[in-house]
């Protein structure tokens, strides 16, 4: 194929005043997108891009649906500016599993801010990322704690756990407590043991907490809300820790409720009406 | 050759006459670390009993504390006279030979103290014999750590045992095997700590290397201060060739401990660039663990004995004996400074969050205290019943050197030359050095 030859040297300057703002977005938009930039989104933010880089590859979805290795692929959205610190997941989860007072497997980290205009302080709650590559289960020397092959749950067989307490170390979220009952390591299960193998959907915290915060689900399934949570654009996602290449599943976001809404395209959602879903 | 296969059976066990001999002090010595040992198995027991949780210093986010050092120190200091013997009496070197059935015995002694303080630390110690064997995860450290460090013990035991009959060629086939099995056990353990990655301040490859030299230097230091203590003991047991051979070892230990002063140098400065890693650095260097990482760790394990081992020249035994019993708390120390700072940051403290700014504290508790003066009062117990019932490592001695025969500058024992062999074809082809 041939292509007429311009000698670029006696073209007329055009000048910048004739190119429309939108075509300047574009231009922006792309160099962003080399630079990685608008893909994140977020070069202010602290945390992570593990989330959202996860989300925004192959925007379509079908394809991003494949790259789940398990089924249901159980997983955690959880909207940091809808936690009030009210505690009642932390209750239902000691209560449900039978946590000890010495332990917890879920707790409520707060991050005070000083200088912002709307707000002082901000509520994050943490529990067991049930990592994809999860570094306890490496370290465990005799396969006591391990992934679900089906759900991907990091779970315990109690039995075989030695008590070396490597995992403890291992774990870079601290969700790993030795209890005594269980004469064993314990740790968040996405209430395994006692909800979900007995048919209920919802682990104890995500159906405990009043305003939605938690919100817990199947990463497979494309109508799921964990999964129209983590694969849009329009607000950012991120992990905890993203730096140490565990894969999370626990996937956290601001969670401001207008865009959520409109993520959501008026599905029902938990925050409106908790009991009834 | 039937005499000496005579002489050697014997492998000069003395047996408990030895200790009816020994002088009243020695035997009232040897008594309290005994006592200490069973008050401390006992302390350690009702600590099991009662659960450790409500005994011990260690909470959710420092699990690891007294006890995993204490237990550091005992297989680093094994693995480190494995190490140092090998010099002698696996690679040939002649002048190391001497210490070899001392430093076999007591660094089977270290290690098994190593597992009796690992015992009480382990919450369910009777079912990892049991999971590791029939559940092994092979990308485990622990499991490797555990599992090499098992077979270590069985082939220095072996080794140990042929040692003794003078067998050299099975002995040294076994010392090898149990010096390659104790780098990949010890770097293993290191590697417990350095594949952390939510741990800063261990992760990555420093840690297996650092202690693999580290252990060399204990190991030097360990035979140093068992050697010339011995020889306050029973001044007998040293000898011209004793003597070479703790110049020699002078020699390497003071190499050995100028390298881990390097080693700590740049982890200090490396350290201080990275957040999280400075965090810990700023505690050792000027915070909570100041004094144990200035006095002790320093002073203590690498700049006095350094100065000292250099001053005595290697042949002022007093001195080697202050120098390197004053290192062996050092070295304790050091490991103590490894493990515990190692958890004081948070995970989430780079989250931002009030409960992880602060740095997390560990006292160790009376309970973790005498469950580690059970392993190290074992380990002394045991030293101070080896030097009299083993009559200070020494074989039999040969008044009257049989016909043919002559005493080995090497090991010490009766070597028998060939027709028209020198005395130095002799030892070559007694201790298979080719």
């Amino acid at each position: 194929m041939n292509f007429p030859k311009i000698d670029l040297n006696k073209l007329k300057n055009e000048g910048t005043e004739s190119v429309t703002v939108k075509e300047r977005r574009n231009f922006l938009k792309l160099g962003f997108a080399i630079t990685g930039v608008y893909a994140s989104g977020k070069i202010l933010s602290l945390s992570s891009t593990y989330g959202v880089a996860q989300a925004s590859e192959g925007s379509g979805g079908a394809d991003f649906v494949e790259k789940y290795p398990y089924n249901p692929h159980y997983s955690m959205v959880i909207r940091q500016s809808l936690c009030i610190d009210c505690e009642k997941c932390v209750d239902a989860c000691n209560k449900t599993n039978h946590v000890p007072e010495y332990g917890y497997r879920t707790r409520i980290l707060t991050r005070k801010y000083q200088g912002q205009l709307d707000k002082k302080v901000e509520f994050i709650p943490v529990l067991c990322n049930h990592c994809n590559d999860a570094p306890c289960v490496r370290a465990c020397p005799t396969k006591a704690t391990y992934k679900d092959p089906v759900t991907g749950i990091v779970r315990m067989e109690s039995k075989k756990c030695i008590g070396c307490k490597t995992c403890m170390l291992a774990c870079p979220y601290d969700a790993r407590y030795f209890s005594a009952a269980r004469h064993a390591i314990d740790k968040c299960d996405f209430c395994w043991e006692e909800r979900l193998s007995k048919g209920e959907t919802q682990t104890g915290c995500s159906s405990a907490c009043p305003t939605g915060a938690r919100t817990f689900g199947n990463m497979t399934d494309p109508d799921n809300i964990v999964f129209k949570l983590v694969h849009q654009l329009q607000e950012s996602v991120w992990v905890l820790r993203p730096e140490d290449g565990t894969k999370p599943n626990i996937f956290y976001m601001k969670g401001n409720m207008e865009s959520v809404d409109n993520i959501l395209k008026g599905q029902k959602f938990k925050y409106s009406d908790p009991a009834k879903s | 050759m039937e005499i000496m296969v005579n002489i050697s059976k014997k492998w000069g066990y003395h047996g408990i006459d030895a200790l009816k001999k020994a002088s009243p002090g020695y035997l009232m010595l040897m008594g309290a670390f005994a006592l200490l040992a069973v008050a401390g198995a006992a302390v350690g027991v009702h600590g099991m009993v009662v659960g450790y949780h409500h005994v011990y210093g260690v909470s959710r986010e420092v699990p690891w504390g007294l006890l995993i050092s204490a237990y550091v120190f005992c297989v680093v200091t094994s693995t480190g006279l494995c190490i140092i013997s090998s010099i002698g009496h696996v690679f040939g070197g002649e002048a190391f030979m001497p210490i070899a059935k001392r430093a076999i015995f007591m660094s089977i002694i270290f290690i098994l103290g190593g597992f009796c303080i690992i015992f009480f630390d382990i919450e369910n110690p009777f079912r990892m014999a049991i999971y590791n064997v029939i559940s092994p995860n092979l990308s485990s450290n622990m499991w490797w750590m555990g599992t090499l460090y098992g077979a270590y013990l069985v082939f220095m035991i072996i080794e140990y045992y042929f040692l003794l009959e003078q067998n050299h060629s099975i002995s040294r086939l076994m010392g090898f095997a149990a010096l390659v099995v104790g780098i990949a056990a010890h770097s293993n353990l290191g590697a417990v700590f350095g594949m952390l990655h939510g741990r800063a301040f261990w992760y990555g490859p420093y840690l297996p290397i650092y202690f693999i030299f580290s252990a060399a230097m204990s190991g030097g230091c360990a035979i140093l201060f068992v050697t010339t203590l011995a020889a306050k003991i029973n001044p007998e047991i040293m000898n011209q060739r004793m003597e070479r051979a703790m110049q020699a070892i002078t020699q390497v230990t003071a190499f050995l401990i100028s390298t881990i002063i390097f080693f700590t140098i740049w982890k200090i400065i490396t350290g201080m660039v990275s957040h999280d890693k400075s965090l810990v650095i700023m505690a050792l260097v000027s915070g909570d663990y100041a004094i144990n990482f200035w006095c002790f760790e320093v002073f203590l394990g690498m700049v006095l004995p350094l100065y000292l081992l250099i001053r005595s020249r290697g042949n002022n035994f007093g001195m080697i004996m202050w120098a390197t019993g004053l290192m062996m708390i050092g070295i304790f120390f050091m490991r103590y400074d490894i493990v515990v700072p190692g958890q004081i940051v948070s995970v989430y403290h780079s989250l931002g969050v009030e409960e992880a700014l602060a740095l997390r504290t560990y006292m160790p508790s009376f309970h973790e205290f005498m469950a580690t003066l059970f392993g190290l009062s074992f380990i002394c117990f045991a030293y101070f019943a080896g030097e009299k019932m083993l009559n200070g490592h020494q074989l039999e001695k040969h008044e009257i050197v049989p016909e043919g025969g002559y005493i080995c500058p090497g090991c010490g024992a009766i070597h028998f030359m060939d027709e028209g062999e020198s005395e130095e074809d002799a030892m070559r082809r007694h201790h298979k050095i080719w």
